[in-house]
């Protein structure tokens, strides 16, 4: 995101359409779909229950409700409803999709049907122990996959999604701090790092201190190593970076740190680039979530559910929180409370309702089998070689921001469209029309106008071939300053640029019923 | 491997244009002590469906399917009838496989769906305003108090011996490394705690769960009043969502924030994630609020729309001043919740509840019989607390292995509270069959006597 | 007088009570304002503290107090219409009046021609 002045309302355009109007306003296969609320048909349901029975409700002092408000649908409309809504969205199934840091890789539909399986899918979260063996040595198999392919000796299981994962790393910082009876206040965060990071840091207490990026877009190693001091807690680091780049001088970071007496959180957002190539335990990591949505191809469901363990060094490994699993004799069990047998008695604490995002748990591990460890190692291999692919073969017509190689996805900024008249934003709403979405734009913030794209391992070489014809293109048409065709993109979608400034100045966050006159 | 498209001969040629001979130069800033040579050791090889199918079916097979046999279990997760459409539709690729909705030209789909969802936690609730869903219930209740806590610029939070326990120890454990104070109520199974003596003047917010964890269903305007007094603010935790189809809603009793698990509606129990967290408050505190929103607009043509609004809130804007770390949310549960809730409409989701409430009231009259068995719930939706004479989770033990899900022992929930031991909370839904009461009521009265 | 600071704020004083808002700069750089919050009246303000909050869709940046005193009114206008401090900003776009507590701190802001070449040596 940058912070200047991007157009966030669109310009007057008579002339956007392509085609002739029709008469129902659908475009085809497009068809225009209101909200539920507006097919109301009382009394109609999609579900048939029997008649509740007449007797007395036992709801003390409570009143039974009133009319909700809720429309009436038989299963066809809603059937038709989704279905429409859904031909409205971009998705994986329907093509590329490089945003940068996303990993928005092939979602296999194996890993849709084992999660399915009654005996996970119906099992609750709170049956005897004995009842659920197979889940718990489901949660233990995937965490023994996690710490293997990172080199770590311990995995917090339970954080719901990536921030989460950062939000419980750090507390077991906090926690390790106040162990040795150490109070650090200040975290060190790169300029580059997600958003995530300084708000994760945050949230925990910490004061968040910002850390420049040197001119070849990783970690100013020299005015990082200034700054630690008996007061810095950790470092927050996110590797390979946010403009796709691996810390060389990770170790040397992660030794400094270590000497400091604070401790080294990375941001594992990005592991996808080098799952079993490089464990982060080798490079001196206490702490990385992992996002399974990323890395582990579970489904990211138009922005979650996500999944975030959070492996741990062993510096560290007691203050997991609760629940975690452990091995007895008898088999596995589920330490739910400090005072329970095998539990540290120095946990964190509970963070979320239940033990994790099972259903998470169950297509990452099946996703991880499938792939074994050779097939791993090839996903990073093909997700660096696809990479940087699209940097060799769009470096000249585009200007990437550092040099190669990078790793999983290749930086450009807006020096391209310099004098153009024609802005990232634009140049990504044209790619739109074109068949993509677009890469992540203004991000990070250390080059201007930002393009990030990670085409993921599971891109093919035609796929890619046929984006870099396009955007070369794309590029040709910026340069030959037809600033209208931008500016007025996209044109082809069931909608076209949406005004975010009159969004966020009245907000309309829910349906209300029309006034009667 | 199957999920991989390149070909050799495409990495041979794609590897020309980079300018290197092999692909381990492209990883050559990677320190020379970290990189690893070949496959990490001791790990099996890639697999084909079949093996991976068989592996985790077998995982499956040692575990009890709650629908399987009878089961009581709720709470805080509850096994309710999931129409076939929803699974079918979340399931549709463009919404399974599409990314959080940044470009909405291109994710109407997703957003209308979010727009709906929101209005429909609103309606629900009763309360104004609902966001676009958190993790989970407990995780929305611990945003829910570091709201208020912003809101009144007070630091100090009165969580209610009502609230499910593991709601309360998220909080806690926020409370505890965030930095602000909570006041944690005794268990109250009776549902007779004194609340408002707790309230004074440093009190951001007073979080109370309706129904209990214990199943007691309470009217809750009185407190919401005398938080009013105080300039605290009144949470309301709802973990059983179907019960806001048949009692009055928190914001009828005057909540200012209500949370809640939405996982009953749409959702499977899936051992306890993912889940859906609900947030719903009043517009006037919606730019303190914690999440995505979505919200109405028009486009360039002046077609209604929807976008991701209010965004200053987060984190990717925001960084450290963010109302909420949060960056993820919910999106397919909430999906499923919307279809199912469509589905259901105003008759479904009241017939849904009242049948609910019909099924529970039968078994605590049918429990209630049995000698040695007392319930202690006067008002309930649809669970209950039954003091047995013996320490419940050994008897629920013994029941599973005779194929019975008996319910949730409090010891469970409470270990360290031997006073609550003798409790068992039983929990039933429009699933629950005539027959499984009467497998409980046998299996119950036999092992206790 | 009218003086500037270097983070685009304005102030316009008259005696020991200024008008303060942020300038034709500033609003060009936010984009299209979408939410003020101005402070309360009575509101002691510090110099360099957090006094307002200004929100285009994409940022959100606080406005520190240019001078210390205590607040007198914010405008209301703002969040009916927070537009107008993109289509005057130095004007009906103003943010808050302030009582001057320490009106020697002045001295230290810019004048017009002083904020004219800053906002050039920014670029």
């Amino acid at each position: 995101m940058n912070n200047t002045g991007r157009k966030t309302a669109p310009e007057a355009t008579p002339d956007g359409h392509s085609g002739f109007a029709t008469l129902s306003g659908n475009r085809a296969l497009m068809v225009e779909e209101p909200l539920i609320f507006e097919q109301d048909s009382p009394g109609t349901s999609g579900v048939d229950l029997p008649e509740p029975p007449t007797a007395a409700l036992r709801l003390g002092a409570v009143a039974p409700r009133g009319r909700i408000g809720l429309p009436g649908l038989s299963e066809p409309t809603v059937v038709r409803h989704y279905t429409r809504l859904s031909q409205k969205n971009y998705a994986i199934d329907t093509g590329l999709y490089p945003l940068g840091s996303c990993t928005m890789k092939h979602n296999p539909r194996l890993n849709e049907k084992l999660a399915r399986l009654p005996g996970l899918a119906d099992i609750h979260p709170l049956q005897p122990v004995k009842t659920v063996q197979g889940a718990l040595a489901l949660i233990d198999e995937l965490a023994g996959w996690l710490k293997a392919l990172t080199g770590m000796p311990a995995v917090a299981m339970s954080p719901g999604a990536g921030a989460h994962g950062e939000f419980c790393g750090m507390l077991t910082i906090r926690a390790a701090l106040a162990a040795r009876g150490e109070s650090r206040p200040r975290v060190l965060v790169p300029e580059s790092a997600h958003g995530t990071n300084p708000a994760s840091a945050a949230a925990c207490g910490f004061i968040v201190d910002p850390i420049p990026a040197n001119s070849e877009g990783r970690v100013d190693v020299a005015a990082l190593l200034a700054r630690l001091g008996p007061d810095v807690a950790a470092i927050m680091l996110t590797n390979p970076n946010t403009c796709g780049l691996f810390e060389r001088d990770i170790i040397t970071i992660a030794d400094a740190v270590h000497q400091a007496g604070a401790y080294f959180y990375c941001d594992g957002a990005n592991f996808n680039a080098i799952v079993g190539r490089v464990r982060p335990a080798d490079l001196g990591i206490d702490a990385m979530h992992i996002n399974l949505h990323k890395t582990f191809s579970t489904p990211h469901g138009g922005g979650g559910p996500g999944a975030g363990p959070v492996v741990l060094s062993a510096a560290l490994a007691p203050y997991l929180p609760l629940p975690h699993v452990v091995h007895d004799g008898a088999g596995l069990r589920l330490v739910e409370h400090r005072s329970d047998t095998g539990a540290t008695g120095v946990e964190l604490g509970r963070m979320k309702g239940f033990h994790g995002q099972m259903g998470m748990f169950i297509r990452a591990l099946a996703y991880i089998l499938s792939h074994g460890a050779d097939g791993l190692r090839q996903v990073a291999n093909d997700a660096v070689l696809n990479a940087n692919y699209l940097l060799a073969s769009l470096g000249d017509v585009m200007t990437g921001s550092f040099p190669g190689p990078c790793m999983h996805e290749a930086l450009f900024d807006d020096r391209f469209l310099k004098d153009t008249g024609i802005t990232t934003i634009d140049f990504a709403k044209a790619m739109i029309d074109e068949g993509y979405h677009p890469m992540t734009m203004y991000f990070p913030l250390v080059v201007h106008g930002a393009l990030l794209f990670e085409p993921t391992e599971t891109e093919s070489r035609q796929s890619l071939d046929q984006l870099i014809t396009v955007l070369r293109g794309l590029v040709a048409r910026a340069q030959a300053g037809d600033v209208g065709f931008f500016a007025d993109a996209p044109r082809l979608t069931p909608r076209r640029r949406l005004d975010e400034t009159a969004a966020a100045r009245k907000p309309v966050l829910r349906w209300v019923p029309p006034v009667a006159d | 491997m199957r999920y991989l498209p390149l070909t050799e001969a495409d990495r041979r040629h794609m590897l020309d244009r980079i300018g290197v001979a092999s692909v381990d130069e492209l990883f050559r800033d990677v320190p020379a002590a970290a990189r690893l040579a070949g496959p990490i050791a001791g790990l099996p090889s890639h697999q084909g469906e079949l093996e991976v199918e068989r592996h985790i079916a077998a995982l499956a097979a040692r575990n009890v399917a709650a629908g399987s046999v009878p089961s009581f279990l709720g709470a805080g997760a509850y096994r309710h009838h999931v129409p076939a459409t929803v699974d079918h539709l979340i399931q549709r690729g463009e919404f399974l496989t599409s990314y959080t909705p940044y470009q909405p030209e291109i994710t109407q789909g997703t957003l209308q769906y979010l727009f709906e969802f929101q209005t429909q936690v609103a309606l629900i609730t009763g309360m104004e305003v609902a966001n676009a869903s958190l993790y989970d219930g407990a995780t929305a209740c611990a945003e829910a108090v570091m709201m208020a806590n912003r809101v009144t610029r007070r630091s100090r939070a009165v969580l209610s011996g009502g609230v499910h326990p593991h709601y309360r120890e998220v909080v806690d454990t926020d409370a505890h490394y965030v930095g602000f104070d909570v006041v944690i109520a005794d268990p109250d199974p009776n549902g007779t705690e004194d609340l408002e003596a707790l309230i004074d003047d440093r009190t951001s917010c007073v979080v109370v769960q309706n129904p209990s964890v214990f199943g007691q269903l309470k009217d809750l305007s009185a407190l919401a009043a005398a938080c009013h007094a105080k300039g605290a603010l009144l949470v309301v935790v709802v973990t059983e969502v179907v019960s806001l189809g048949l009692v009055t809603p928190p914001g009828e009793m005057g909540a200012d924030i209500v949370v809640g698990e939405g996982q009953g509606l749409g959702n499977g129990l899936t051992f306890g994630g993912p889940y859906l967290g609900l947030f719903a408050t009043r517009d006037r505190f919606v730019r303190q609020m914690p999440g995505r929103l979505c919200g109405q607009t028009v486009d360039a043509d002046g077609r209604r729309g929807f976008v991701l609004t209010l965004s200053t809130r987060e984190q990717h804007i925001r960084r450290e001043k963010a109302t909420s770390n949060i960056c993820t949310n919910s999106g397919l549960c909430a999906l499923a919740f919307s279809i199912h809730l469509s589905l259901l409409g105003e008759t479904g989701f009241t017939d849904l509840a009242r049948l609910n409430h019909a099924k529970a009231i039968m078994l605590a009259e049918r429990l209630a019989a049995v000698p040695g068995i007392t319930v202690l719930n006067g008002a309930f939706f649809n669970e209950i607390t039954i003091h047995l004479p013996r320490p419940a989770a050994a008897i629920v033990d013994v029941l599973a292995d005779r194929g019975i899900l008996a319910g949730v022992p409090v010891s469970r929930l409470y270990p360290d509270r031997p006073d609550l031991a003798e409790l068992l909370l039983v929990a039933v839904t429009e699933t629950t069959s005539d027959g499984d009461v009467a497998a409980l009521v046998a299996g119950l009265e036999e092992v206790i006597r | 007088m009218k003086k500037y600071t270097k983070d685009h704020e304005w102030l316009r004083v008259d005696g020991d009570v200024a008008v303060v808002g942020i300038t034709d700069f500033a609003q060009q750089q936010l984009g299209d304002v979408v939410f003020v919050e101005v402070p309360e009246a009575g509101r002691v303000l510090e110099a360099g503290k957090e006094a307002a909050v200004v929100e285009s869709v994409k940022a959100a940046s606080e406005v520190f107090a240019p001078v210390s005193g205590v607040v007198i009114e914010g405008n209301a206008a703002l969040s009916d219409d927070p537009a107008l401090v993109n289509r005057d900003p130095e004007g009906e776009g103003w943010f808050f009046t302030v009582r001057l507590s320490a009106p020697a701190e002045l001295d230290g802001l810019m004048d017009e021609a002083g904020y004219q070449s800053f906002v050039e040596a920014q670029h």
